[in-house]
This record gives C-alpha cells, sequence and structure tokens, in this order.
C-alpha cells in the first residue's frame, strides 16, 4: 500500500472562551501562535494550510496563510473533514492552535511513527493516557468514519480515536503537549518561552567586522536583550569595545539595550563612530 | 531624500544646483576632506564603511531637524564611503536660504549632527603601515601615552577609547 503524502493543518477556528482571546493571536516574542505553529508544521511537510470558520476568512491574523475553510458543522472535526475533502489523497498533520511548546523534536518522533493503515497515528496524554487529537496525523482513511460519527450527533475527536482505535505514541516531552487555555497559563508559556532560544540576525561594522571575522550571521541565542547578545558575542568572539562604548539597533532603527528581542530581529552594534 | 552616500566622488555642482531657488539669496556650502595629520599619526589615506539603512534614515532626520529649526530653504548632505586618498572630499553639505546667517547656522548644525550621530566609521592607514578604526582603537581620550611610548606606536590600536565621541 503506497503512503499518502502527509500535508499540514492548523486548526484556528477554535472559540477560545476561557482565554477569552482568540489564541491564534496570541504573541510568543513578537510572533502570533498561528504563525509559529504553521513554520514549525512547514518545517516538516511540504504543504501547510489553517483551518477557519467561514467568518474568519479575512481576520487579518489568518488571511496571510493558505486557508481550508470549515463546510459542515463546526468544532475541530468539521476542520478536520473539510481538509480531507479538499485533498483526499492527503494524510494530515494536524496541530492545535494552542500548543506553544510544541517542539520539531516532538513532530519529527510523531511523522516518523506514522502508521498509515490506523485512522490516526496520535500521542497519548500525560495525564490520562487517552489519544490527543490535535496533535495527530489522520489519515484519509478516517473521512468516511468521521462523516458517520458526525452525522450520529459526535463532535469530539477524542472520542472518535477511542471509539475507532489509532497508532498510539508514548510522548518523549511531556510539555511538548501541554495548552494554554487561561490567561494565567498564557503568562507562564511567555515566561519559558523567553528563556528558549531563538534565531537572530547579526551584521558588523568596521572593528567590530574584523574582530568577529564576518560581516553577518545568523545565530540561535538564550539572550532576551541586546545587552545579553552582546555579553554572549563579546565572549565569543573578545570583542575590545565594552558595552558602555557602543550603542545598538533593532531592525534598522536605534534601540534600548534592555529591549526584548524577538524572533528574526536584526541587531547591530555600533561601535565609536566617525564619520565626517 | 537630504542625505545619500556616494562611493565615487561627490559631485558638488550637481548637488549645489539641487539647492537652487529663486526665493534663495544665497548658500553656504561645507567640505570635509581626508588630511594628512591626525593624532600626530601622518595619514597616507583611509576607508569609510557606513550602516547605510539606519545612517540614511538618522541623516535624513538630521536634516528634517535643520529644516525645521533655522528658516532656511534647501539642504543636503552627501557622504562618501570607500577607499580615499589625501584631499579628496569625505562629505559635503549645503544649505540655500534667503539670508546668510541661518544658512551658517544650519550647515554648521547639519556636520555637526552627522559627525556625531551618523553610523560611519573610518579606517586611517598611517605612513608607518599600521591602521585603526578613528575612536574604537587609538586612544583619542589620552593622547599623552601615544607620546609616552613613541617607539610602541605601532601599537596604538591595542588600546581602546575611553568614551564614545560626544
Amino acid at each position: 500500500m503506497s503512503r499518502s503524502p502527509v500535508f499540514g493543518l492548523i486548526l484556528a477556528g477554535g472559540i477560545s472562551r476561557r482565554m477569552n482571546r482568540d489564541k491564534a493571536a496570541l504573541e510568543y516574542r513578537g510572533q502570533t501562535q498561528l504563525d509559529r505553529a504553521f513554520e514549525l508544521a512547514s518545517r516538516h511537510v511540504t504543504h501547510v494550510f489553517v483551518s477557519v470558520r467561514a467568518d474568519q476568512t479575512l481576520d487579518p491574523t489568518r488571511a496571510q496563510r493558505p486557508m481550508i475553510v470549515d463546510s459542515a458543522g463546526e468544532g475541530p472535526i468539521a476542520g478536520i473533514r473539510a481538509a480531507l475533502a479538499a485533498h483526499p489523497k492527503a494524510a494530515w498533520l494536524v496541530l492545535a492552535c494552542d500548543l506553544p511548546y510544541l517542539s520539531d523534536a516532538a513532530l519529527e518522533y510523531l511523522l516518523r511513527r506514522r502508521d498509515a493503515a490506523a485512522f490516526a497515528t496520535a500521542y497519548t496524554s500525560a495525564h490520562d493516557g487517552l489519544p490527543e487529537p490535535l496533535c495527530a496525523i489522520w489519515e484519509p482513511s478516517a473521512a468516511e468514519a468521521l462523516a458517520d460519527y458526525q452525522a450520529g450527533g459526535g463532535h469530539c475527536p477524542r472520542k472518535f480515536l477511542i471509539r475507532h482505535g489509532a497508532r498510539l505514541l508514548e510522548p518523549q516531552d511531556t510539555r511538548a503537549l501541554e495548552n494554554v487555555n487561561t490567561p494565567e497559563e498564557y503568562r507562564q508559556a511567555i515566561a519559558t518561552l523567553e528563556k528558549a532560544p531563538m534565531q537572530l540576525k547579526i551584521q558588523y561594522y568596521a572593528l567590530m567586522r574584523e574582530q568577529a571575522g564576518r560581516s553577518e550571521e545568523t545565530l540561535e541565542t538564550s539572550a532576551s536583550t541586546p545587552a545579553g547578545l552582546y555579553q554572549e558575542l563579546a565572549a565569543r568572539y573578545g570583542f575590545t569595545l565594552s558595552r558602555d562604548q557602543l550603542k545598538v539597533a533593532v531592525n534598522s532603527e536605534f534601540s534600548d539595550w534592555s529591549r526584548k528581542l524577538n524572533v528574526g530581529d536584526a541587531v547591530v552594534f555600533i561601535p565609536p563612530v566617525a564619520g565626517g | 531624500m537630504n542625505f545619500r552616500f556616494t562611493e565615487g566622488a561627490i559631485d558638488t555642482e550637481s548637488a549645489r544646483r539641487e539647492l537652487q531657488t529663486s526665493s534663495a539669496g544665497g548658500y553656504v556650502s561645507f567640505e570635509g576632506w581626508v588630511r594628512d595629520l591626525n593624532e600626530g599619526q601622518e595619514v597616507t589615506g583611509l576607508e569609510y564603511e557606513a550602516f547605510q539603512e539606519l545612517a540614511m534614515k538618522e541623516g535624513d532626520r538630521i536634516v528634517a531637524e535643520a529644516l525645521r529649526r533655522f528658516p532656511v530653504k534647501r539642504a543636503l548632505c552627501i557622504h562618501r564611503v570607500g577607499s580615499l586618498s589625501l584631499r579628496d572630499m569625505a562629505v559635503w553639505v549645503g544649505v540655500s536660504s534667503v539670508h546668510r546667517g541661518e544658512a551658517f547656522d544650519a550647515c554648521r548644525f547639519i556636520i555637526d549632527e552627522v559627525k556625531h550621530r551618523l553610523p560611519i566609521w573610518k579606517k586611517e592607514h598611517y605612513r608607518s603601515g599600521d591602521s585603526g578604526w578613528v575612536n574604537c582603537e587609538r586612544c583619542a581620550a589620552a593622547p599623552q601615552h601615544a607620546h609616552a611610548e613613541p617607539e610602541h606606536a605601532e601599537h596604538h590600536h591595542d588600546r581602546v577609547a575611553v568614551s564614545n565621541p560626544k
């Protein structure tokens, strides 16, 4: 049996009742959770779509991305069914939009252990051992059973997987599947992710270019401010200038040393100038 | 854009024409040239390097500030980057206005701010064969060190300036 290709589906049609805010638009280091999930999935599968309700297609958080619009009913099952209907030969890596801790390692593990003969391949919950349907691979063969389940009044994808069976995997990192439902959980996630490494672009000029031996680089760092970043790079390259002799620019504007850096920011340290 | 960079010689004639307007009674310009002596070292040539994206924005802001502060007609600043020889023009500022007083003031304001605010760096090459980034390596704040140890002149770049130029 030939395996169908896997596409990505980010579920962003939720109501976010307990959060009282759109969970897809929650930001971590200046990036929305929708964009984080989309980029994460894009690193593992070739095509990624955002699952939305019909009334969300113009929403600015979502409108930048390829979308699949719910056609029948609501909830995650409607989203998964719409995807299976839009591309009937594809299997779907389905990701909820409230998993800020989700990692490349967790997706890689899931994809490598995919069982195309089951309706789905899913992690088990660290809390109750039940299937986690919203970080899972759904196979084309599930389409018909999902339609029947929904027609019979079913709306819970977890119950569906319990009833119909799925290939289940123990999570390697239980935190990766922790979701964020309340403002307090969101605050905790911000604090935790602020310490996680992120990619920045650094450009070097003049003396610092010579001392770093390069004019630019993209690097992964745990520093959360330009001050912390300079400390890290000064130790690596042996910069002779102390921080109080420098200014710093972020994204081509002068910046404070204590500004919080965001993913993808471009940082330039400015040694004492000598124009004119 | 009232501030720009050029890699070739600054064309002052065409820059001057950009400032002409029939309401202006005159114009003042400043030219910065590469000279042969700096901090007691004989200079043979130099290189300018700029963080152009930020420098152009900040340069534009400086000229806009000058146009707000002084009742002048037009103002323009052009800065050279790359390798320059002695006597080459490194920077040009021009201001046209109805009367001369405010043109002198605005011109002075622009060149002073450009020197202090723009992310532009200058590497000097010396007759000794040494070279150094001005204000970054040679000890501008304590020139007596340079005089105290003339035999170690080639090591001056090991020292670090004490503060940002103000």
